[in-house]
């Protein structure tokens, strides 16, 4: 066996020992040189993108492959029917948030070079980074129900410290201090359910806990805590203050991260739903008064019901907001608006036998959407970066006429703009399109809401764009120079990758995002690569 | 009756730091209702970790009743949360340290309310 099977083979459990490592050698790297370290954390974070590209290449090289890995064993269930190993279980929809991650963390890091060269204490920075980078990997990648937990508390508590970084500021500690109570109930409330599942099943592994629930009432209540829990940590309304403010005011660099963890969270909360509950959510019935109905129609209902409050509220918060950051972070409220008004459409109908290829469509198109969400919102908060990083400002009423100093970064930001308000040829086109169309075919009110905020998003970018890069020259700003190499670059990849994803959409939904769909909707897969081993 | 009073105790224990949390404006409140929710869910995994009959899984050579012990497995679990509810602790702990060095005071409605 050559060395590149080998780390195929151990690539789970790789991708989150090397940030988890590098993390703690920061600091020591970081005794010797500046640059030094930068490069070692550059390199850290590389060499675990190229093993997530080694794995993602092995799961998409054949249909359906789901990778196993057992920790301390070789098999997920022990002597006598134990299924306590901790295991990571990768499938297409698993390693489709890996790649999505590794691009945010490769972005950030370069950002980072230039944007945080001037702050102090840079060694606990990186450390911190590497350690959100490797939770976030490990939220991603488990088959774990408590080890879930585990990395959704370690990400959690590196990434409040990251949001209050600038210590000088009142209002960063104040967000960072609203980010931990917010995740930390939403992390006890997860918990909680684990417990519940645990108490009736005697297993913590999702797979086995997916073959063996009973749709008790006890069953009920825990995903109901589960959702709320990770509803919290995924800014979804109306848990949705803490996000503004944490990504408002955390570093840009750090914000851009946080947009990958917030959305494990939802990778979280689709995994729950669809695969741990997936088989028995269609049968289910839920009586309420003397009618009774599905569950998974309770659910979507439910859900398409909190994202259009969700998208709402993000708009309309992002028309009167002024401080340029806590506006793409209600911009970013009301992306994740659109993400789950597809899942909770997709849930009404693709369990049901007479679904016509509306469940499935709603999925590929919310599936999409996380991806181009992350590229989106990321790019314009690093742009926004940027402009701080160029005049200390993050007004809008104070910016104007940036775009003689600033030509390429405003060529970014206009590139953003056009992708998160869903135009063509932009890459949020293509996963909005989608979502339009399958909502239509579920209630055609949904999808005239959703373009409606769309157009008012395009709005609000718009008149950001006016009044920060257009309008007459500012005589302060005479001085201010084109952002350094490092952020541009940063930008430059992200930006590349959406105007490739807004010209050929098909390749990656065929390539990327159809096995995460098929790795949804198949559960029945994903249990026996499991069970099948005993 | 005697076998459902942990339930209860978590239950009343989960509502008290959510009482807490929710209604409370005092930044040292909020922390003390997250430690009380913490409790509670603590206690439900301890709680659950007792099975009727069961004894408790202390290996003693070749007489013991293995197949009678309780899965130990939700004391490594409550172990683990504890450590991670200290470093939450710690954390929130020492952002109020700062939050109280910026505003001079500990009421939520008074924090970063000032203009930019």
């Amino acid at each position: 066996m050559n060395i590149i099977d080998d780390l195929i083979l151990h690539s789970p459990a790789l991708i989150v020992a090397i940030p988890l490592l590098g993390a703690f050698l920061t600091p020591l790297v970081s005794r010797i040189n500046d640059k030094l370290r930068n490069i070692f954390v550059i390199f850290i974070v590389l060499f675990t993108s190229a093993i997530v590209l080694l794995l993602a290449n092995d799961i998409y090289s054949l249909g359906g492959k789901i990778h196993t890995y057992v920790f301390g064993g070789s098999a997920a269930v022990t002597q006598g029917g134990f299924a306590i190993r901790i295991l990571f279980e990768v499938d297409g929809l698993n390693i489709f948030m890996a790649l999505i991650a590794t691009i945010l963390a490769i972005a950030g890091v370069i950002y980072s070079w230039s944007f945080m060269k001037e702050n102090t204490g840079l060694d606990k920075y990186y450390t911190l980074y590497l350690l959100i980078i490797a939770g976030m990997f490990g939220m991603i990648l488990t088959g774990d129900m408590f080890n879930f937990f585990v990395f959704l508390e370690i990400t959690s508590i590196a990434s409040c410290a990251l949001i209050a970084f600038w210590t000088n500021k009142g209002k960063a500690i104040d967000a960072g201090f609203k980010y931990i109570v917010i995740s930390s109930i939403g992390a006890l409330f997860i918990l909680f359910a684990i417990a519940i599942l645990y108490g009736q099943y005697n297993a913590l592994n999702m797979a086995v806990l997916a073959d063996k629930i009973q749709f008790s009432f006890l069953d009920k209540i825990a995903l109901a805590v589960l959702i709320t829990g990770l509803a919290m940590k995924a800014g979804i309304v109306p848990m949705h203050m803490w996000l503004p403010d944490a990504y408002g005011r955390a570093p840009s660099s750090v914000t851009l991260i946080l947009v990958g963890a917030t959305q494990a969270s939802l990778y979280g909360a689709l995994r729950m739903i669809f695969t741990v509950y997936g088989g028995s959510l269609s049968n289910t019935l839920n009586q309420i008064g003397d009618v009774n109905i599905d569950l998974n129609l309770l659910l979507g209902i439910f859900i398409v019901a909190l994202a259009l409050v969700t998208i709402f509220i993000g708009v309309l918060m992002a028309l009167k907001e002024n401080n340029f950051k806590r506006m793409i972070a209600f911009a970013a409220v009301a992306e994740i608006g659109y993400m789950i008004l597809a899942i909770g459409a997709a849930l009404t109908t693709v369990f049901s036998a007479t679904d016509t290829g509306t469940g499935v469509m709603a999925l590929k198109g919310g599936l999409f959407h996380i991806l181009n969400d992350a590229l989106d919102v990321g790019l314009l908060f690093l742009v926004a970066g940027a402009i701080y990083y160029a005049t200390k400002e993050t007004s809008l009423n104070r910016l104007g006429g940036l775009a003689r100093n600033m030509k390429y970064t405003t060529i970014f930001f206009l590139i953003g703009l056009l992708a998160v308000s869903g135009m063509p040829p932009m890459n949020g086109f293509a996963s909005k399109l989608i979502i339009y169309e399958s909502t239509y075919q579920v209630n055609p009110i949904l999808s005239i809401i959703a373009i409606l905020c769309s157009i008012l998003l395009l709005a609000v970018f718009v008149k950001v764009f006016h009044s920060a890069f257009l309008g007459p020259k500012q005589s302060r700003f005479d001085e201010v120079k084109e952002v350094p190499k490092s952020m541009l670059l940063a930008m430059g990849i992200i930006a590349c990758i959406i105007i490739f994803i807004g010209l050929f959409p098909n390749l990656v939904i065929d390539n990327i995002v159809q096995p995460a769909v098929n790795a949804i909707t198949n559960n029945s897969n994903y249990i026996s690569n499991v069970i099948g081993g005993i | 009756m005697i076998y459902n009073i942990p339930y209860i105790a978590v239950v009343a224990l989960i509502l008290i730091g959510l009482y807490a949390v929710i209604f409370k404006r005092n930044l040292i409140k909020i922390v003390i209702g997250i430690t009380l929710i913490e409790s509670g869910v603590n206690l439900f995994l301890i709680t659950l970790a007792f099975r009727e009959d069961s004894i408790a899984p202390i290996y003693r050579g070749s007489g013991s009743r293995i197949m009678d012990m309780s899965l130990p497995v939700p004391h490594a679990l409550t172990l683990t949360s504890i450590v991670i509810g200290v470093a939450v602790l710690a954390l929130m702990l020492s952002l109020i340290i700062h939050l109280y060095k910026h505003y001079n005071t500990l009421d939520a409605s008074k924090i970063g309310r000032e203009e930019e």
